[in-house]
């Protein structure tokens, strides 16, 4: 047993290096040194006090959406469509704000109300994606990728229609909010703890809810086999269904974060990839909701980190996405490469 | 608009098409022997940028599709090594690489972004571009058009009037039924994957060498594709001659959408350009929806004409996938 868990260790450290070589080999091909690369990254990410908050900004939302994907994964499902999902969050939270934004309820009530209706729009979001799969029998990949595209153009469409600054619309976004209906931050920095604190929250209730109820047992039963669920008396389709709403809620109430929290308005790519970023989280961590907060926070800070790659040596700062991809396509590699290694022996 | 500029346009939606019918064309083979390759939306990106970059740096556009054609069969072989090698979820593999080889291409495209370099010229065919009508509209055309009219036949050929490709369809369908009559379903598979991948990777450079020449990085337009490209496989139900129906379908709205919207300055170009991805789903609902139980308790409700009609329409629509499509294959 104790064997089993050295090799487990020495296949997962091996996916990483192997990972690791070939960012490098990539690094190598563009003319970058990639040792500086390496170091300029860390040094962005954690550096410096304002670079850790830019961080822990960065993995409120993803956090979210890891915690969300945890459980339509948990269902056996893809929800791929988590990026709208928090797209329409965010929209359903401007909306809120700009019909309540000059009446005299208190800021604080405000808020709320706009947080509440992101968490709305995401699972109403969702719910289209559950709905096609359910009654239409429409796989919820495509569905989902199909729906975020459409809320990427509703976006778009609204920023520069309707919601459109004063003026001429631009892919700025809408006309920002007042202050006093912006998240409370620390002071000096753009550091909400109310997003924060929610995120953990959010966290660790899926932890729970995964790992000791049976609403989480059941869920992974419906998960694992369907059928043999459904004639255990576990009613799947609305299991699959309330996944998808529980996810889409997570992920509009990032939508809804990042417009109170981070960018005080409604603007075109407001999800910033974080839904499929959650994604690969959840298939890096092997949807085991334990390992989900340092992993988001590893990449939370790739990142921010990558961001210093474009500006010292001109490298786009898609590196970022290319260094999570690997590590998450050897780490997949790895784990079939010791299944079937251990299998034979 | 008179005809001639009628002829001229929908021309283009065969051009325009040939990309898509690769990826589909390349996507129903693979498909076909059991395997899904979810990574065909980061397969076109990558090998445009790929293909595009070989053909700056040689100035030679047959290399750059040859370049295409290799980096799509390479991530097929990566998804087939899990799938078949490891028994890992295709699924997963695929969506890592869709968005992997994406990433990718926008990273390593930067030294040719927005450069000018080689296209595939114009070559109308003597003789038949002279006849009326037809000639404009097929034979006044680039090479990669025409060989996208080929394929389409070629697989069908293949597919369906072939010993291998009835062996083809038997790994897809039963596979331990064709192991009992001599096919090496694995290495089967492997081989059928790296065809269709390098299939679909002819079409990035299909965008980046003719239909939209050049690379744009994030601007380029092409990211979507891939995943119209597999609905539009799951609509063509398997099958290369429906399936380009379903691309040439695909281009001709598109291009409609193109039209329209000079008619309709007010709406924005971002709006259209993602009417295809509402469209994309109602044809899957199209396909998949007869399987659903309320559609048979209605059904079963409805008078006996009605019925018949709807359940004939039904059945034209559905599309059933290949029965061991994603499930791997062990021969002990």
């Amino acid at each position: 047993m104790k064997k089993n868990i050295w090799i487990n260790i020495g296949f997962q450290v091996g996916a990483l290096v192997l990972a690791l070589l070939i960012t490098t080999l990539i690094l190598v091909a563009v003319g970058a040194p990639p040792l500086k690369a390496y170091l300029s990254i860390l040094h962005g990410a954690l550096g410096s006090t304002s670079n850790v908050v830019a961080v822990l900004i960065t993995w409120s939302p993803l956090l979210l959406t890891t915690a969300g994907v945890l459980i339509t994964f948990s269902a056996g499902l893809w929800n791929i469509g988590m990026e709208g999902q928090m797209t329409v969050g965010a929209i359903f939270a401007t909306g809120m704000l700009r019909m309540l934004q000059n009446s005299s309820l208190p800021p604080a009530v405000i808020i709320i109300l706009g947080i509440l209706a992101g968490v709305v729009g995401g699972a109403f979001w969702a719910s289209l994606t559950g709905a096609l799969k359910t009654f239409g029998g429409v796989n919820e990949i495509f569905g989902g990728l199909g729906l975020n595209f459409v809320a990427t153009a509703l976006t778009i469409y609204l920023v520069f229609g309707p919601w459109k600054r004063p003026g001429v619309g631009s892919m700025s976004g809408t006309q920002p909010f007042d202050e006093r209906l912006w998240l409370p931050t620390l002071p000096g920095t753009g550091l909400s703890l109310w997003s924060l604190g929610i995120s953990v929250l959010v966290i660790v209730i899926v932890y729970l809810l995964l790992r000791g109820t049976q609403f989480g047992l059941r869920l992974k039963a419906v998960g694992k086999n369907s059928k043999a669920a459904f004639l255990m008396g576990v009613p799947t389709w609305q299991y699959s269904m309330f996944a998808f709403l529980l996810c889409g809620a997570f992920a509009g109430l990032a939508g809804g974060i990042q417009v109170l929290g981070i960018y005080h308005r409604l603007l075109p790519n407001i999800s910033n990839g974080y839904g499929f970023l959650g994604l690969l989280v959840a298939m890096l961590v092997n949807y085991q909701a334990l390992w989900a907060a340092p992993i988001a926070f590893l990449f939370a800070a790739l990142n921010i980190g990558s961001v210093q790659l474009q500006i010292q040596y001109k490298l786009d700062s898609s590196f970022a996405g290319v260094l999570q991809d690997m590590l998450v396509l050897l780490v997949l590699l790895g784990e079939g490469a010791r299944q079937t290694f251990m299998k034979k022996r | 608009m008179d005809t001639n500029t009628l002829l001229v346009g929908l021309a283009g939606v065969l051009a325009t098409a040939a990309p898509v019918l690769f990826a589909v064309i390349g996507e129903t083979i693979t498909e076909r022997a059991g395997i899904i390759n979810l990574s065909l939306n980061g397969t076109v990106l990558l090998s445009a940028m790929g293909g595009f970059m070989v053909a700056y740096k040689t100035d030679s556009v047959l290399l750059g599709f040859l370049a295409g054609m290799v980096i799509g069969m390479l991530v097929a072989l990566v998804i087939a090594f899990s799938s078949i090698t490891l028994k890992q979820s295709q699924v997963a593999v695929g969506f890592v690489l869709a968005l992997a080889c994406r990433d990718l291409a926008y990273f390593l495209g930067v030294p040719v972004l927005n450069q000018s370099g080689p296209r595939l010229p114009g070559l109308s065919i003597p003789f038949l571009k002279d006849i009326p009508v037809l000639g404009t509209l097929f034979f006044k055309q680039d090479l990669i058009t025409y060989f996208s009219y080929l394929i389409i036949f070629l697989a069908w050929w293949w597919i369906f009037h072939t010993r291998p490709g009835l062996m083809l369809r038997g790994i897809g369908e039963r596979p331990a039924a064709a192991f009992v009559r001599g096919a090496n379903v694995n290495r089967l598979r492997y081989l059928y994957a790296a065809i269709g991948g390098a299939i679909a990777g002819l079409a990035g450079p299909a965008y980046s060498l003719s239909v939209k020449a050049g690379w744009m990085g994030i601007q380029s337009g092409l990211d979507g594709i891939g995943w119209i490209a597999l609905s539009i496989t799951i609509f063509g139900g398997w099958n290369p001659l429906r399936a380009a129906f379903g691309a040439y379908l695909f281009a001709l709205l598109q291009w409609l959408g193109l039209v329209l919207q000079s008619k309709l300055p007010g709406v924005p170009t971002q709006v259209l350009q993602v009417a295809p991805f509402p469209l994309m789903i109602l044809t899957l609902l199209l396909v998949n929806i007869s399987d659903a139980e309320w559609v048979e308790r209605i059904l079963a409700a409805m008078p006996e004409r009605p019925r018949r009609w709807m359940m004939k329409l039904l059945r034209t629509l559905r599309a059933s996938p290949p029965a061991s499509l994603g499930v791997p294959f062990d021969s002990e």
